[in-house]
């Protein structure tokens, strides 16, 4: 039997070809033919993404079922190594190996919420509920201790009592975003991960 | 990385110190394989625990946690003394021949100009001594007492092998074995790497370890070179860029120094931060400063910033005072602080001293947990039986919890520890109503600037000027925002030497940082990911991992910062001909009329080798401090200090100076002194760290990884086990003066004493992946045990080494 990757595998099959590569593979065309539609991977959208975890920063495939037309909701099925990056050629090691249920955990939040103060639980609530209490408590603390300027009279125009921890798993993008807003805002009590 | 992750596969020995790449970051551990299968490179372990790394090793050497500069100071002694150093590169490239100021002392543990009131020191006599046209004075002969090479000679002179051995408990054979090692690399031809990770910044001398290993190096002529550098294996996929970013207190995006109250006026804040060059003919890059803080202000607050308002200076907030995750927290819990959001981040966890961050937590008035998980800091008022012994009724903190997407329901960006910018894509929509980072912080940002439009406020300009050009205001998507990271043309940029010629057009992306201007022409995020959305488009998402040198430099895949450059100070590769060290490990050469090789050279194209522009293109002087004249808060030359927890009474260096037992400059908050345990009470060094199953307290909520590494332990030596009378499967508890956690006790011969100063030490391994949310069996936050108390100048709190003592629970 020739040497043939799960991939091009995949790519025999689904396209329907004839009965010799099928029967090259060592299948009988007929049964092989009729799994065809029960293969969920060949029927998987493949994303080029990176592991969060590690600074290696593994490149990884994820496969997802929908093809990310507008009306279809997507679902990640399977993640493996990128083999075509140079760093990890493929791998991943335990840590990245589990991404999957990562994605999927149980403990993944899905809505906005909020715990009253004194209480015990937590109370869902929508999106433009949270921003609005948020984005109020922020104009209050910034409104009533902005510093203007400092003892000796020198314009410092800054923000110290709501303070900011910025992830070290964000993008570029959200990390260069978040400080843009804080700083414009006149915040300086910001740090983030990387520190520690 | 001053390299990268496949370019640890060009070296002929690797040091693994200060992490356990084999565990922490696996999939780049294979260049370690790599290299000692293809070139028959060595691998070295030094380390408290006889690590993953240390089971593939050709030589390990235990020891002791908190006292790697007392090794590190003795290999600089072993190879100053058997003189195996690369003298061509060191009299050449580092600032070795440099005439230090004469008041320049090192007296009983504390260098001059120290302030015991302050803490701190005032570091007006470590700097070069000048010429009347400013440049420094050197000696090129080495001799002058005054030189760098003999003060740091003299220093080190002190780090004899029986002083190792006596402070950091490593049997002399065997540091001797590698400082051997070691010197065979100050050939030209050998060339040696070093990969450290947490193990070395989480101490009160965390910034000092890491320029130790600097400074040896520079002395073997390892910086600049494929397969050598200083390489930071770093923590999360992002850390790098996140550093990028800056989002700390004291710097904007690229590194640029925030203003501060003292710095009243642009002119005055731009004049502090510019450098003068400090020998002829350097490059002194530094001197752009205008440039790429001026385009920051122009990406920022767009036609806002103008010549004539000194590009809204002012509306810059200047910093006061230290910000940093501990200054933080201490202000919280002295009441300073009303608000805190934390964005992927989970500070209960993973910030020292757990029940003072409980309390901290507990005085605010509202706090914003913005993840894509359930973090035990959004449920920090929430009991958990004896994990999170607390009283809900009593904390009146309003909390928010925002579900955000993770890595695989976004666009974006990451930077790898080697640099590289690399792209990624949404595979799927996150669940329920989740959003993005960008989504939250752009909603919530239009929400506020609403507010501030229709009832004003406290200095409402800004936040009504800050430039917005985002499509959809409320979600700025994440290729508008790399553009603007990357910078554009605002108006057409000329070549500074021909007027006629157009680089960038008006609206266009720029090519690099050699386009941005400081008069408001250019607006650039990020100066040092300038040119990563070029006009050719966006070169992170490039994927070509074609390598025609097989260096493994793949210059083509992703962009690296800065410049694409894949190894930093590349110019060191070469003689000062600008002939290779090493011809077959190459990098750059001069061909007779410019620089060109298989990376982006980090040099001027066109400098004549006979120009004399050195490497160290950053410095002013242009070459690598192995004394740092400023920067470092604790002393131009890194010296052994004890870790602020230690089993032993006094600094084995200074016995007699109280003051240098532990860093005499790292910060001490009141109340934490005495927070600190005595080695009477808490006889034994302990240490937390990582598994290869999980990562921080991620991995935990995932099953695969929580099947695979499901309940918290800890670990100790047969000795140990033995003298304290437990045994594999007891139940222990671990007590440090601050807090207590249960364990399951793990006896290992991985770990094993050590005597220091004549006495014997034990270790208490602490794997820290448990907490109270999650899919393993709950356990105790590990960093109930940790100080509170950070590294002198990055303030990196010290996780690796303080004291506990253990029981039979
Ligand atoms: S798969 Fe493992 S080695 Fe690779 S980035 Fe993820 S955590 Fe790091």
């Amino acid at each position: 039997m020739i040497n043939v990757t799960r991939r091009q595998f995949l790519k025999i099959t689904a396209a329907g070809l004839g009965s010799s590569s099928l029967a090259l593979l060592g299948f009988s065309p007929e049964p092989a033919l009729a799994e065809l539609r029960n293969y969920k991977l060949a029927r998987t959208t493949e994303t080029r993404n990176t592991c969060p975890y590690c600074s290696v920063s593994c490149g990884v495939l994820l496969y997802s079922l929908g093809d990310r037309s507008k009306n279809v909701k997507s679902e990640i099925i399977h993640i493996e190594g990128d083999p075509d990056n140079p760093v990890n050629r493929g791998t991943l090691c335990p840590k990245g190996a589990g991404l999957l249920d990562m994605i999927h955990s149980a403990d993944r939040l899905k809505y906005p919420e909020v715990r009253e103060p004194g209480t015990t639980e937590w109370k869902r609530i929508s999106w433009d509920e949270a921003l609005d209490r948020v984005a109020k408590h922020l104009k209050a603390d910034r409104d009533a201790n902005f510093i203007k300027t400092n003892d000796a009279g020198v314009t410092v125009n800054r923000w110290n009592t709501t303070g900011f921890l910025a992830s070290s798993a964000a993008s570029n993008e959200a990390g260069y975003l978040s400080h843009k807003v804080l700083r414009g805002l006149g915040n300086i009590a910001l740090d983030t991960q990387a520190r520690i | 990385m001053t390299n990268h992750w496949v370019d640890i596969k060009n070296a002929d020995l690797i040091l693994i110190m200060g992490g356990n790449a084999a565990e922490a970051h696996p999939c780049g551990f294979k260049w370690v394989v790599e290299a000692k299968a293809n070139r028959k490179a060595r691998l070295v372990v030094v380390d408290p625990r006889f690590t993953r790394s240390a089971a593939v090793s050709d030589f390990y050497a235990p020891i002791r946690s908190g006292s790697d500069i007392a090794f590190l100071g003795g290999v600089i002694h072993y190879l100053l003394l058997n003189d195996k150093i690369h003298h061509d590169y060191v009299k050449a490239f580092t600032n070795a021949s440099f005439l230090i100021n004469d008041s320049f002392s090192f007296t009983d543990g504390l260098f001059s100009g120290y302030k015991a009131d302050k803490r701190s020191y005032d570091a007006a006599t470590w700097q070069y001594q000048l010429d009347e046209q400013g440049f420094a004075k050197v000696d090129d002969t080495l001799q002058n007492p005054s030189c760098v090479f003999q003060i740091m000679k003299r220093h080190y002179a002190r780090y004899t092998p029986e002083v190792v051995n006596q402070i950091t408990g490593t049997p002399q054979a065997d540091f001797l074995k590698i400082c051997e090692m070691i010197a065979e690399t100050a050939v030209p031809d050998r060339v040696m790497t070093i990969c450290y990770a947490l193990g070395w910044t989480q101490h009160t001398v965390g910034t000092q370890n890491i320029r130790t290993m600097a400074m040896i190096q520079l002395l073997l002529g390892n910086m600049g070179r494929a397969g050598g550098g200083v390489n930071a294996l770093r923590g999360h996929a992002n850390v790098q860029g996140i550093t990028d970013q800056c989002l700390y207190s004291e710097v904007l995006p690229g590194y640029l120094g925030a203003p501060t109250d003292a710095d009243k006026t642009r002119e005055e804040y731009l004049a502090k931060r510019t450098p003068k060059p400090l020998r002829p003919n350097q490059m002194n890059y530094a001197q752009n400063f205008p440039k790429w803080h001026t385009s920051l202000m122009k990406a920022w607050y767009g036609k806002a910033a103008t010549a004539e308002n000194g590009f809204c200076y002012d509306w810059l907030p200047k910093k006061d005072a230290a910000y940093d995750v501990l200054a933080l927290f201490e202000r919280m819990y002295q009441g300073k602080l009303n608000g805190f959001i934390c964005q992927g981040f989970n500070p209960l966890a993973s910030a020292p001293h757990k029940v003072k961050i409980d309390a901290a937590l507990a005085k605010l008035k509202f706090l914003v947990v913005i993840d894509p998980l359930a973090t035990e800091t959004a449920e920090f008022w929430k009991h958990y039986d004896e994990f999170n012994p607390v009283d809900s009724a009593k904390i009146q903190t309003e909390v928010f919890r925002l579900p955000s997407t993770c890595f695989a329901e976004q666009d974006g960006t990451f930077t790898n520890s080697s640099r590289v910018i690399q792209w990624h894509w949404k595979g799927a929509d996150g669940p329920g109503e989740s959003m993005s980072d960008t989504d939250i912080i752009g909603g919530l940002f239009v929400k506020l600037r609403a507010l501030y439009a229709k009832e004003g406020g406290a200095l409402p300009e800004p936040v009504l000027g800050l430039a917005w050009p985002y499509r959809i205001a409320t979600q700025p998507s994440p290729e508008e925002l790399a553009m603007e990271i990357s910078g554009k043309a605002l108006a057409d940029v000329a070549d500074p030497k021909d007027a006629t010629k157009i680089l960038a057009k008006a609206g266009e992306q720029l090519a690099g940082f050699a386009q941005l201007r400081d008069d408001g022409s250019t607006a650039a995020g990020n100066w040092i990911y300038c040119g990563m959305w070029s006009q050719t488009g966006n070169l992170t998402a490039r994927r070509d991992p074609a390598d025609p040198t097989g260096l493994g430099q793949s210059l083509g895949w992703g962009f690296a910062w800065p410049a694409n450059r894949r190894i930093l100070y590349n110019r060191a590769a070469c003689d000062l001909s600008g002939k290779p060290w090493d011809a077959s490990r190459a990098v750059i050469a001069w061909d007779g009329s410019k620089w060109g090789g298989n990376d982006i050279p980090d040099m001027r194209p066109d400098a004549k080798p006979d120009e004399a522009v050195m490497p160290f293109i950053m410095n002013p002087e242009g070459v690598a401090r192995l004394f740092a004249f400023e920067r470092l808060l604790d002393g131009p030359l890194p010296e052994h200090y004890e870790p602020f927890e230690t089993p032993l009474d006094a600094n084995p260096l200074h016995p007699n100076n109280p003051q240098a037992l532990s860093n005499p400059a790292a910060r001490v908050y009141p109340g934490d002194l005495e927070a600190l345990g005595k080695a009477s009470e808490f006889p034994y060094v302990a240490s937390t760290y990582r598994l290869v199953e999980h990562f921080h307290f991620w991995t935990k909520h995932s099953v695969l990884n929580a099947i695979t590494q499901p309940q918290q332990f800890i670990e100790i030596s047969e000795e140990l086990a033995r003298e304290k009378g437990i045994s594999n499967g007891h139940r222990v508890r671990v007590r440090s003066k601050r807090g207590q956690l249960v364990a399951v006790a793990v006896v290992t011969k991985r770990i094993r004493s050590l005597t220091v100063n004549g006495r014997k030490t034990h270790l208490v391994g602490i794997p820290f992946h448990w907490g109270f949310r999650g899919a393993t069996h709950p356990g105790y936050i590990t960093n109930v045990l940790t100080p509170f108390i950070g590294d002198a100048n990055s303030q990196t709190p010290e996780f690796k080494t303080f004291l506990v003592n253990i029981e039979k629970a």
